[in-house]
């Protein structure tokens, strides 16, 4: 130990004021430590910072140009016209429309579900490890598999979904702009609510049974305790499954290509960023695109945060 | 456990069936359809009354249209994984068990990718890779996975290591072991299950995409199954795909859905590490 060291427990003392008095305010214990814990953290942090956030620099600077691959030397800075372009499109606020009911529908139906899901595993009498084992099999399955599986079993050639009582003969939903959506949402629901019920079965186990027990005696119901006792003290856990949720589905992408690659007015916006960019290699205005579902990615995170609280630190457990 | 009146236990069988056949319905139709004849396909019947063949099976493996993505999802997603895992796992080390300012800051970093949509970046990856060479390749789509999966490992990871109890490390050392006899006797084994968690959910992650599989990708040299399945044709002209689509989802279903069985527990435990505390 280096003598007179002040401790690594003081390191964020304000500074001294007199220079003579300069001294090594950690040990070098504490630097070694320090070092290390940089060498190790450093290739993640490489990795993240070269793999998203300078293609997000990228995109920005594509954004600001005129630039279609199929004409390379018409490449020319363009300022914001891109983005006027685009935010100034019904396509793009159609989308955007379209991606927001799939989120906010979506989103609603498996916090309901999930919960329900939740409170099933939560007071298991038997066969609690088949309802987990059963609940994981919507989120290992490959999400393009799960949206093919949904197509056939809609599509009236070969599904069995026609087939149905009470379902017309020749019901094809993926043919219109109602039955698509209550496909694709319907598919999101299936492949997601098991994640949704899990993050809520861990907040579920954080509320204690005794207060239960105190309510039931004093003549709670089970409605009641359930309003009174088990929401207000998950709401931290449901905040941030909302959340994770919500940011997740507004960039649906997979189901929505599979089940209606965009017909009958499902295209998402990052069917819009897809179809800019790798089809019509439209990478300018694809850009733009790509940008503003960034930053409505980051308006949603923060709404979130600052308007209901959700608390993402204590919640991920730093 | 508390005793259950007869009315309980009927209600709890009740939402146990509705649980399970939520779930396995898709999963069975699939299977039947792809069980079912050529001829029996368009019949609508949800299980394959027909009779059972495994055409679909044997066209699918003949066609050579399925080989080369079933390869490359297999290589592109076990890549990513022990890569993603070894980044994280020296990051996650660092973040539970040293002490250094930042820390914070790069938890916070792996929030921010968790949340990330990877459509902002695909036509940047897209132009990039054109440009030095990594356009339809695998190392293309690994780097991708790799750093989108690191959010999750880093975060399972130090939840796991966290709960290490690491005194048994020094406690080995007292005993005479070396430095490296303690890591790899005491410190390894504990470790070893977490990791392992960690490599499925990041497995699962990078078996599962499809955004960067058709942007990044433009032939069978590099296509994995997801995107393979998108551009299939059948295996010829004029036959309907649909009973080799359902043969191929089949076949990379099975094998997650057998490890998420057998290790169901860890999975929900990594799933939920660190998740919600207080």
């Amino acid at each position: 130990m280096a003598g007179g060291a002040v401790s690594a427990s003081q390191a964020g003392a304000p500074a001294t004021r007199d220079p003579a008095a300069k001294k090594p305010r950690i040990t070098e214990r504490a630097k070694a430590e320090r070092r290390l814990a940089y060498l190790l953290c450093a290739p993640a942090v490489l990795a993240m910072l070269l793999v998203t956030g300078y293609p997000v620099g990228y995109a920005i600077y594509l954004s600001l140009q005129r630039f279609d691959l199929r004409f390379p030397d018409d490449k020319e800075f363009v300022g914001l016209d891109n983005y006027v372009n685009v935010l100034t499109s019904t396509t793009w606020w159609s989308d955007f429309l379209s991606t927001a009911i799939i989120t906010v529908a979506s989103v609603s139906i498996e916090l309901v579900l999930g919960m329900a899901l939740a409170l099933v595993m939560h007071r298991a009498i038997f066969g609690r490890g088949a309802v987990r084992a059963s609940v994981l099999i919507p989120y290992g399955i490959v999400t393009v598999v799960a949206a093919f599986a949904w197509r056939f079993a809609f599509d009236p050639s070969t599904g069995f979904v026609a087939g149905l009582p009470l379902i017309a003969d020749d019901a094809a939903p993926l043919t219109d702009t109602f039955g698509s959506y209550v496909v694709i949402i319907m598919t999101e629901v299936w492949k997601t609510t098991p994640f949704m019920a899990l993050l809520l079965l861990a907040g579920l186990a954080l509320v204690p049974d005794e207060l239960h027990e105190a309510a039931k005696v004093d003549g709670a119901s089970a409605v009641q305790r359930f309003f009174r006792i088990t929401l207000p003290l998950m709401k931290p856990a449901i905040l941030v499954a909302l959340l994770f949720r919500t940011l997740d589905a507004f960039r649906v992408f997979d189901s929505v290509f599979i089940l209606t690659a965009g017909a009958n007015n499902t295209e998402t916006v990052s069917i819009l960023g897809f179809n800019q960019l790798i089809n019509r290699l439209n990478l300018g205005i694809g850009s733009a695109v790509s940008v503003l579902i960034f930053l409505c990615v980051i308006i949603i995170a923060v709404a979130f945060v600052k308007g209901l609280g959700a608390n993402t630190d204590t919640a991920r457990g730093t | 456990m508390r005793s259950t009146t007869g009315r309980e236990r009927l209600l709890w069988s009740i939402g146990l069936l509705v649980v399970l056949l939520y779930a396995l319905i898709p999963v069975v139709w699939i299977i039947s359809l792809s069980l079912k004849e050529t001829a029996d396909i368009a019949d609508g019947n949800f299980l394959p009354t027909g009779g059972v063949s495994f055409d679909n099976y044997t066209s699918l493996f003949e066609s050579g249209e399925f080989l080369d993505p079933l390869r490359n999802s297999i290589i592109a997603a076990a890549v990513a994984t022990f890569l993603s895992i070894l980044l994280a796992a020296m990051a996650a080390y660092a973040i539970s068990r040293l002490n250094f300012p930042g820390k914070t800051l790069i938890l916070s970093a792996a929030l921010a990718l968790a949340i990330f949509p990877p459509i902002s970046v695909v036509g940047s990856l897209f132009d990039l890779w054109r440009e030095i060479g990594l356009f339809d390749t695998l190392i293309g789509l690994i780097i991708p996975y790799m750093t989108f999966a690191l959010p999750l490992a880093i975060y399972t990871l130090s939840a796991f290591f966290r709960e290490i109890p690491w005194e048994l490390e020094q406690a080995a050392q007292v005993d005479g072991a070396t430095p490296f006899q303690a890591f790899r006797k005491i410190i390894v084994p504990l470790a070893a299950p977490g990791v392992f968690t960690a490599a499925i959910l990041v497995f699962i992650f990078a078996w599962n995409d499809f955004l960067f599989a058709i942007t990044l990708t433009s032939t069978d040299a590099s296509r994995t199954v997801p995107a393979a399945l998108a551009f299939f044709t059948g295996s010829s002209q004029f036959a309907d795909p649909t009973g080799s689509i359902a043969a191929a989802a089949v076949v990379v279903t099975i094998p997650i859905i057998i490890m998420v069985l057998i290790f169901q527990r860890r999975i929900v435990a990594g799933l939920t590490a660190g998740a919600v505390k207080g």
